[in-house]
């Protein structure tokens, strides 16, 4: 510790803070328009001067370290006047607007000003105004409000990673802009907003509206859009959201959000919310009361089972719903209804991580955390396009490699926006991961780079294993893959050799055929080498949804209890039945696509769906389509009207994220509380209500208070046994968290895997259930892009629709070329289940023989195309393989 | 190429990278070395196409932002294509003294352009630069190659139509 005096107060400090810094913990303010704790200090607006009282000399806080024997003023005279000069040039090149200008109370400067007493008009102007930049839908530019503090420049670098602005010229023209100054959506920009949410002063502004106004309170909530659980609060005015802020102190991602986060939550208090219950009537749905609506629906129900048993009866929870209300979903379901036909869209997306990895494991999820990513030597990315669906994630990726050294390796068929800050990328055929990911090990065991030490103590079934990769050396399967191979020995002796590598992988990986072998697959390649259990290593399955891994946890599953404990052992059935008082029914229910296909077959006869929409997101719609037509009964409660609530018998309004109680659980295991901070529209519940109601009417008691309902999990569930919401304040606690003074897990399997040893589970190689051949000749592979979301029930609805509000086929352009068809050229889609129209996007992102689409838009519905085939274990439709044709129209 | 881009015979063209990869391939182990890089690149190709930075950043491994903040900073880069000569009319103090503003003024009203652009059969393009080194020569300006000193606004009429008048190979 240092001693030095500040104010003439004797203080102590830690050396290696700045001057600012100790001043701020010593709560005395210093004013600054360059500084962001989160940046490097760069001491340019010079605003944040404080005299050296022995020398009289004046220097910037920001960038000046705490020395022994230092004696500070902070707001001697010389300092304030110097401050006024200061802002007097700033001034001279700034327009005095502020009474229309956008950034209005939020513009630190003008709160300077006003502070300092400096009106702006001291100095004359050199009165040169710039363009203003404003063709993006999000982002309003003028820079001639720019005062050159470089915040932006910094953040878009260190912490978004993109550097996508610069600064431009010099001396006077010193401007930021995108390179060539073209729109932020022509650079690399991604549009995640940090450099507008940064930016002191108004030169840059979020669109639209004008003139939003200052906030009457600020509530502390998660996103509601992708697995990471970016922490934000909500900006409350008038009963509506007017904007978001991140930078919550303490939260794990700091500044960071996505466009999503940023721009995509305004839906909240879009017009077409639900809000008053409708019955169908014929064609029409017309509105009725809470009361006879769900006295109708719980008695259709209690027939239901009394004419057809209760597996005639099916509920739909969701990933976008909270642990509590998933808990009292499958609660409902289990103990009012009597059946285990419950399940959610987790079985579209990480169903096979959840079979492979506990399989090897014991527990299946992100092993690691967020933070630790950039801890890395090595990262291998496959099989997810992390920068558009878990941008906050690919930013800690993006920062590993450009500020840390690490190398990023990546193995996807397409191009990403990850890929040029790859070392090496490669790109394999689709559907044939196993084949390399098999090659890569056979190269590790080959070439003796296997951690044998940890293969010794925490590993069984190596031999077996061995046995199997001998049938995949590199320049065997190079066929199969098309990936050549010396590139793939690189690529394994790379990551064997790093001393901390880590894996990350999403839906490519996963929605295939064989997606469960795919998962063993990468468990065995990672155990091989040792790599878990410390950080920057692991095995990181990025969750597609805010809440997968907390609906998961909660056993919104047809196969497993709350805490993945299995409806087939008597023991966790007589541990539920001790709590919930009533039998659990012992053999598993049915999966999503099981769902439907019973009740093609008159199986199952009523279904219940909160917040999902599987006409357009369940692989082949057409089916989907018949067997919601042919049910007896189908309730859905959304937020929006949605394709799957036209076919309802029953439509109830929900209560959207921002009006309710609860917790996520995001992808790397964080269980984070949500707040309420607005009413629900209208007579809109809460999913967990109406679980209340239904289950009351139904004759067996449910409470549904979110924090009790915590309390009854954190007895059932263990990961879960210290979750109380008095704890989650301040940025929730990552599972496994025993008890209430547990502070939870960032890495599992430090020590131990929750099965003991770990388990090498052997795959073989087994082609796509699809190859093109001459009449499909093509691949068509399904994703997601950064500006749409799920169906687009929340992101149409917001400022971020804007971006991209249609659909695209992305197509080579040797493709392309060989069909006639040129960019913005409308095409037909079809496959052997049927066809679609889009627009054709050309781009190499494509490789030649793969065309890609999003899911995301009902109107080119791409699940008219995929296939139901499944995985034998996980269920998961294949909807990264399918053959197609394309033609021009 | 479009017609009228007569240094087509003293640059490359801009769909030609094999001279962008030599540079690459020659400063392939150096790191910092981002000026050198874009000022032989700009000798090889007259100017910093857009399409040329790209490729530069990719294949060197900068940000693309990186490249534009640094080729936006100094004026010797040039963003633009240059006529078949670049004027450099020299503003340093000796210059300035001695009627440069004159200078710039005359050669615009003989080109019927302003500073910075290039005449419309891409044959000139005039800048203004700082001190050259000749202040004894004082006010000079910089054609392609030569050097023209103690002008006056009258002499520009006859330097430039020199450069018409000639026949190609004397340039080569």
């Amino acid at each position: 510790m240092t001693s030095l005096r500040i104010n003439g107060k004797p203080v102590k400090a830690k050396p290696g803070i700045t001057l600012l810094e100790l001043a701020q913990k010593q709560g005395i303010e210093i004013p600054t328009l360059c500084h962001h704790p989160a940046l490097t200090p760069k001491g340019s607006c010079r605003l944040c001067l404080v005299e050296d009282e022995t020398t009289g000399e004046l220097f910037t806080s920001c960038n000046t370290y705490v020395t022994g024997g230092m004696s500070i003023l902070t707001d001697s005279q010389r300092v304030k006047q110097a401050r006024k000069e200061i802002l007097e040039l700033i001034f001279a090149q700034h327009p005095v607007d502020c009474t229309v200008c956008d950034s209005a109370n939020y513009c630190k400067l003008r709160r300077y000003a006003a502070d300092a007493g400096v009106q702006g008009n001291e100095l004359p102007g050199r009165g040169e105004f710039l363009p203003v930049f404003d063709n993006n839908p999000l982002i309003h530019r003028d820079y001639s409000k720019c005062i050159g503090c470089g915040i932006c420049v910094r953040a878009c670098r260190e912490i978004q990673g993109a550097g996508a602005v610069e600064f431009k010229g010099s001396g006077w023209s010193y401007r930021p802009t995108s390179s060539f100054n073209k729109t932020m959506d022509g650079s690399s920009c991604e549009l995640c907003g940090l450099c507008v949410s940064l930016c002191p002063v108004g030169a840059l502004i979020e669109k639209p509206p004008l003139h939003r106004g200052v906030e009457d309170k600020r509530v502390r909530t998660v996103c509601p859009y992708c697995g990471c659980g970016c922490n934000l609060e909500l900006r409350i005015a008038g009963g509506k959201v007017i904007g978001v802020r991140a930078d919550i102190p303490g939260s794990w991602n700091g500044p960071s959000l996505c466009a999503k986060g940023r721009y995509g939550l305004f839906f909240v208090n879009h017009p077409d919310r639900l809000t008053q219950p409708l019955r169908r009537e014929g064609e029409d749905l017309t509105e009725i009361s809470w009361e006879e609506a769900i006295k109708e629906i719980a008695g259709k129900i209690k027939e239901i089972i009394k004419e057809s048993g209760p597996s005639a009866v099916g509920i739909l929870a969701s990933a976008k719903t909270t642990n509590e209300e998933n808990y009292l979903i499958q609660k409902f379901a289990r103990a009012a209804i009597g059946t285990n036909n419950v399940d959610h869209c987790a079985r579209l997306c990480h169903s096979p991580t959840v079979a492979g990895l506990a399989g090897a494991f014991g527990s299946a999820a992100m092993t690691n955390s967020i933070g630790d990513i950039e801890e890395a030597e090595v990262i291998l990315v496959t099989g997810s396009n992390t920068t558009v669906n878990h941008p906050v994630i690919a930013q800690a990726i993006k920062r590993a490699v450009l500020h840390r050294g690490a190398r990023l390796l990546i193995i996807d068929p397409r191009e990403l926006p990850l890929s040029r800050y790859a070392t090496i990328h490669l790109k394999p055929r689709p559907g044939t991961d196993v084949a390399w990911l098999n090659s890569m090990a056979q190269t590790i065991v080959e070439e003796s780079l296997h951690n044998k030490k940890f293969i010794q103590e925490r590993t069984e079934g190596f031999e077996s294993l061995v046995e199997t990769l001998k049938k995949y050396p590199p320049e065997k399967t190079e066929k199969i893959t098309g990936i050549p191979a010396e590139q793939l020995r690189q690529v394994a002796r790379a990551y064997a050799q790093a001393r901390r590598a880590s894996i990350f992988y999403a839906m490519g990986i996963t929605q295939h055929i064989r997606g469960t072998d795919n998962v063993r697959a990468i468990a065995n390649l990672a155990m091989l080498c040792g790599h878990l259990g410390k950080p920057g290593t692991g095995i990181n399955p990025l969750r597609g949804q805010n809440n997968v891994q907390g609906a998961c946890d909660m056993g919104a599953l047809p196969d497993f209890l709350p805490g993945y404990q299995r409806v087939d052992s008597k023991e966790a059935r007589e541990k539920f039945r001790a709590v919930w008082g009533r039998e659990v029914p012992s053999e598993p229910g049915l999966t999503v696509g099981e769902m439907m296909e019973a009740t093609l077959e008159g199986k199952l006869r009523a279904l219940l769906v909160f917040g999902e929409n599987p006409m357009v997101t369940d692989a082949e719609s057409s089916l989907v389509e018949d067997a919601l037509k042919q049910l007896d009964l189908l309730v859905v409660q959304d937020i929006f009207p949605t394709e799957t609530s036209a076919f309802a018998h029953y439509v109830l309004p929900g209560a959207s994220f921002a009006e309710k109680e609860g917790t996520f659980t995001s992808t790397e295991r964080r269980v984070q509380k949500l707040n309420k901070a607005l009413e629900p529209p209208g007579t809109a519940r809460t999913d967990g209500e109406t679980i209340a109601l239904l289950s009351a009417e139904m004759g067996y008691h449910i409470q549904h208070q979110p924090a009790e309902v915590m309390k009854e999990i954190a007895t059932l569930v263990s990961t879960y046994g210290g979750i109380d919401y008095r704890r989650l304040d301040k940025g929730g606690i990552q599972w496994p968290c025993a008890n209430p003074q547990h502070p939870g897990t960032p890495i599992l399997h430090v020590e131990s895997f929750p099965r003991g040893k770990g388990l090498f589970q052997p795959v073989d190689y087994q082609p796509p259930v699809e190859s093109p051949d001459h009449k499909y000749p093509l691949i068509l592979s399904t994703g997601r892009i950064l500006y749409q979301y799920h169906s687009r029930t929340m992101s149409k609805r917001s400022p971020i629709d804007r971006m991209e509000p249609q659909g695209f086929l992305e197509i080579n352009p040797t493709d392309a070329e060989k069909m006639g068809i040129r960019d913005g050229d409308a095409v037909k889609v079809s496959s052997r289940r049927g066809k679609i129209v889009s627009r054709a996007r050309v781009s190499a992102s494509a490789p030649a023989g793969v065309v890609f689409m999003s899911f995301h838009f009902a109107d080119e519905a791409v699940n008219r195309l995929t296939s139901s085939a499944r995985d034998p274990l996980a269920k998961i439709p294949e909807f990264k393989v399918s053959a197609v044709r394309v033609e021009k129209i | 190429m479009e017609e009228g881009c007569n240094h087509k015979h003293r640059f490359a063209s801009v769909d030609d990278l094999r001279p962008l990869e030599e540079i690459l391939k020659r400063y392939e182990k150096e790191k910092g070395a981002l000026i050198p890089l874009l000022q032989e690149t700009q000798e090889a190709y007259g100017y910093l196409d857009e399409k040329i930075m790209r490729m530069l950043a990719k294949k060197a491994g900068y940000q693309l932002s990186q490249i534009y903040g640094v080729a936006t900073f100094y004026t010797q880069f040039r963003l633009q294509p240059i006529g078949e000569y670049l004027i450099k009319v020299c503003h340093g103090t000796a210059c300035h003294v001695a009627g440069a503003d004159l200078i710039t003024e005359e050669v615009c009203n003989q080109l019927g352009i302003k500073e910075k652009e290039t005449t419309p059969d891409g044959k000139f393009t005039l800048e203004s630069v700082m001190c050259v080194g000749a202040c004894s020569l004082s006010p000079i300006m910089i054609v392609g190659e030569d050097t023209h000193g103690k002008l006056k606004p009258t002499a520009i009429k006859k330097i430039l139509k020199s450069y018409y008048g000639e026949p190609k190979e004397e340039d080569e």
